[in-house]
């Protein structure tokens, strides 16, 4: 039986994708209180989309995110990132001065870390998923 | 104001570019973009120079963080004229790019070709930008990844395995850098060059530290294509698309020599290198053997980009040489050349992407009167070739005279006698080639080949005309790579 077929594998899968997703969002946003941060976030992020793509087949996982959309992330999160940076340059700080973000450098220093890990994530989590539609729809 | 933050906008610019470039839609867009960027990053890089000048060199910190914790931009002498060099011919090379690309690369790809370039381009202006050891091999990374996406997408199936080649050689040569770095991480505890170089001298008796010494040796030989380290080179230059070759002909290997300067000049110190490791030993006769053996391979290429690319192989020994020699007029030499050859390589890869670009062939046959119908071509094909030669009032005559005066400084005839050998071994590769186009009947079917396209010639002339001003009036780069050669011998 071929495992699209596999109830067992298709209903725990529904069970475990939405889980997964959560728990990248938590490893995201948990990351500068505890382990964790926008790369393993975006891998974790991005497994669970495959997962989906290997039991649904890539056309439907298409459906839900393009190979277009997640391109256009993927140089999303890396905007997110350099603007960050630029910010500080602007508020009249050095490139990636997080203090001048914020009315307080603690704050600042906690904004930066947040929009950095999240361009860091979008980026990964993009990028992961891209690499894999390349190998998934490959033909000789 | 702005001006304070030039050092980190060299970098950033075209970083932010790239993923903006990939957005764009399928037109003429990518490519004006993408020459936009690279001008207004030339023009940032002659800031610096400018800045460097006055002031000298140039710390940026990192988001405020002081040194040693945060990463520092340093900009000295050698890095300001290394920025200008690699910014100004990813320039032209964008500038001339379109017509090469429209033709080369599908149209699906374009936005994704200037990504990549632009990302290319990043990491090499990275690489000299930054003063952070560990910052160096995440540009390493972002400029070599790039460059191997640039180089499989040539035509040529070939081109897929040339990639893939470089690709196992250049990710062996990031390893052993990193491993490099690492070592000096754990013996020392910091990753900032200038911090390092101030506690190099408390622990260079440790044998972990002579392994980083080898290591950083070997990696960055790898990345320089030194003999017998070359042997992704000339595949890689031959089957990329033509831009590429241009660009990664003209800077690559020279931002690679620049991390050799930086390395064992800054980081480890003149005395350790050369006095208690001996660098020198180890260069002297891979940079002899790789000036004689790839100008003797060149003549026997039938292509002529793995012709040009071989040779290339022998001009980095020159450089190499200069830096053996273990002398203030030595290293002077090997910097004056690592700028000229930048120029003179280029105009030559760019007539090769002029003759590609008509009769769809770089075969040293297929060249045959090629010069009845491409005569401004041909010219600059024998100008910058004159200049690979080192006939006086070219840029290369300079390059030579210094090494060789160099050479004499220290009293080894011998090896003038071979650097004038294989100078004269570059006249039989170069009139090959000459003699194709210029004695040869043409083939009766490139009747009506007309001459490249006017934009391609500007460029390409822009580069040779460079070669003979810095052949006439050669004030500008030996005062450049006297000044950098003092700096780096502190």
């Amino acid at each position: 039986m071929s495992i699209r077929r596999n109830p067992v594998l298709r209903e725990s899968s529904h069970l475990l994708i939405p889980a997964i997703l959560l728990f990248a969002l938590y490893v995201q946003f948990h990351g500068d209180y505890g382990p964790g941060g926008g790369f393993q976030a975006g891998v974790i992020f991005a497994s669970a989309i495959i997962l989906y793509a290997l039991l649904h087949g890539t056309r439907r996982a298409e459906k839900i995110i393009p190979l277009k959309l997640a391109r256009t992330f993927a140089a999303l999160g890396i905007l997110i990132y350099s603007f960050t940076g630029i910010l500080g340059i602007i508020l009249g700080g050095n490139f990636l001065n997080y203090n001048v973000l914020a009315h307080d450098p603690i704050h600042g220093q906690h904004w930066g870390i947040l929009l950095i890990e999240l361009g860091v994530g979008i980026t990964v989590g993009s990028v992961i998923i891209s690499i894999f539609y390349a190998f998934a729809k490959f033909k000789k | 104001m702005i001006g304070s933050h030039y050092p980190i906008l060299q970098v950033v610019v075209p970083l932010v570019a790239a993923p903006l470039c990939s957005l764009l839609p399928k037109s003429k867009l990518p490519w004006l973009f993408a020459t936009v960027i690279s001008w207004l990053t030339f023009a940032i890089s002659l800031a610096l120079l400018v800045q460097v000048k006055n002031s000298g060199a140039l710390i940026y910190e990192l988001g405020d963080w002081p040194a040693p914790w945060g990463i520092q931009y340093y900009i000295d002498t050698i890095g300001a004229f290394v920025l200008v060099l690699v910014s100004l011919i990813a320039s032209i090379t964008l500038l001339a790019s379109r017509e090469l690309i429209e033709k080369e690369i599908a149209q699906e790809k374009h936005a994704l070709f200037y990504t990549a370039f632009l990302l290319c381009y990043t990491g090499l202006l990275g690489i000299v930008a930054t003063g952070d050891a560990f910052n160096v091999f995440v540009f390493l990374e972002i400029s070599s990844i790039s460059s191997y996406a640039l180089i499989a997408m040539g035509e040529n199936r070939k081109a897929l395995t040339a990639s893939y080649e470089y690709l196992i050689m250049g990710t062996i040569g990031a390893t052993f850098i990193l491993i490099g770095i690492g070592l000096l991480y754990m013996q020392t505890g910091t990753l900032n060059m200038l911090d390092l170089k101030q506690r190099i001298h408390e622990v260079d008796g440790f044998r972990s530290v002579h392994a980083a010494f080898a290591f950083f040796t070997v990696g960055i030989c790898l990345k320089l294509a030194l003999f017998p380290l070359h042997h992704w080179l000339p595949n890689a230059y031959a089957y990329a698309p033509s831009a590429v070759s241009i660009f990664l002909a003209a800077t690559a290997t020279k931002v690679a020599l620049y991390l050799l300067y930086r390395v064992f000049y800054t980081i480890f110190g003149f005395e350790f290198s050369f006095d208690t490791l001996h660098l020198g030993y180890i260069l002297l006769p891979l940079s002899i053997i790789a000036m004689v053996i790839s100008s003797f391979t060149a003549i026997f290429q039938l292509g002529v980009k793995r012709l040009l690319a071989y040779s290339s192989l022998g001009q980095i020994g020159y450089m190499t040489l200069g830096i053996a020699l273990e002398t203030k007029a030595g290293l002077i030499a090997s910097i004056i050349h690592l700028f000229n050859h930048a120029f003179i390589k280029g105009a030559l890869f760019m007539c090769m992407a002029c003759l590609l670009s008509r009769l769809h062939s770089t075969r040293i046959t297929d060249l045959a009167g090629a010069a009845q119908h491409m005569p401004w071509t041909c010219a600059a094909f024998v100008t910058a070739g004159l200049a690979l030669i080192g006939v006086p009032l070219t840029s290369g005559f300079i390059s030579k005279w210094y090494l060789v005066l160099a050479i004499l400084e220290k009293d080894w005839w011998w090896l003038a006698v071979i650097v004038l050998f294989t100078s004269l071994l570059s006249v039989v590769y170069i009139w090959r080639v000459i003699e194709q186009m210029y004695l040869r009947e043409a083939n009766s079917h490139s009747a009506n080949i007309k001459e490249a396209s006017p934009i391609l010639l500007i460029c390409t002339w822009l580069m040779v005309i460079m070669t003979i001003y810095f052949g006439i009036d050669n004030s500008y780069p030996v005062n450049m790579a006297t000044h950098a050669a003092e700096a780096l011998l502190k």
